[in-house]
């Protein structure tokens, strides 16, 4: 219930903003819609802890800012290397292990990587996750494990 | 102060469109797929968002700046799983990634 909730006020809130417009009309079609896709993802019976996943919303924020701050850096390494020329690249494929125990733990591990310029997750089968990175270092920061120990975290918090 | 938010503004807006560059030039430079799906990232990630924050800057007490935002967050969603999809699907299918070797040194 909560979940659908969610998802209602969710919706409510992007139709509302994308609209601007505060006519009956338009905002009853708005309701219309938005009970639509209700119904459409009810039938599907995808409206769960993991397409609305209100239980993490307090702890992201924190997660984002360290996210932020690492894509930065990695653009201007690529970026840096994008303009040094091949020489200076060692595209490396390694496999990962992933700590974290839930599905959507791992789903964000394993987008935050793909996020992350310079390397990509290319397939997670169970724990383990497949990475390719464009220079060693990349993989060697991620087996260094810090991304890893924050998704941790982040999930062990909401546990 | 406008001046100030003004050339903020078009500081990110010059940052993005560098990044953008680099990304595209990327692509040409790089050896193989997957290498080049790291440069895609390059766009995706700070050059579509420096121009974005640099045209937020521009309008920040509109409904614009809000809808600004939601392109940022659905670009920050979709980018990844679309570059997953793709890696994924070239390996399966046999595209073998040039790998670096320690003899080359």
């Amino acid at each position: 219930m909560k979940h659908t909730i969610s998802l209602s006020l969710t919706l409510g809130a992007f139709w509302l903003l994308n609209s601007d417009h505060n006519t009956p009309l338009i905002l009853s079609l708005g309701v219309v819609s938005v009970a639509f896709v209700i119904y459409l993802t009810h039938r599907m019976d995808v409206v769960d802890h993991e397409s609305q996943p209100v239980h993490l919303t307090a702890k992201l924020p924190g997660y984002y800012v360290w996210l932020g701050k690492e894509i930065i850096l990695a653009n201007i390494s690529v970026v840096k290397h994008v303009w040094l020329g091949n020489q200076t690249i060692s595209p490396t494929l390694a496999t990962l292990v992933a700590s974290q125990e839930t599905d959507m733990g791992r789903v964000i591990y394993a987008t935050s990587i793909t996020l992350t310029p310079g390397t990509v997750a290319v397939d997670l089968a169970g724990d383990q996750i497949i990475v390719h990175a464009l220079l060693r270092e990349n993989i060697e920061a991620l087996e260094a494990g810090e991304m890893d120990r924050r998704v941790k975290l982040l999930e062990d918090s909401c546990l | 102060m406008d001046s100030v938010i003004e050339f903020a503004s078009a500081l990110c807006l010059l940052t993005g469109s560098f990044f953008c560059l680099s990304g595209g030039i990327g692509i040409i430079r790089f050896p193989d797929f997957y290498t080049r799906m790291h440069a895609v990232g390059v766009t995706d990630t700070l050059g579509a968002g420096m121009i974005l924050v640099g045209l937020m800057l521009l309008r920040p007490e509109s409904l614009v700046l809000i809808k600004l935002i939601m392109i940022l967050l659905m670009t920050l969603f979709i980018s990844p799983t679309a570059s997953h999809a793709l890696a994924k699907a070239a390996l399966r299918s046999g595209c073998a990634p040039l790998l670096y070797r320690k003899d080359k040194e």
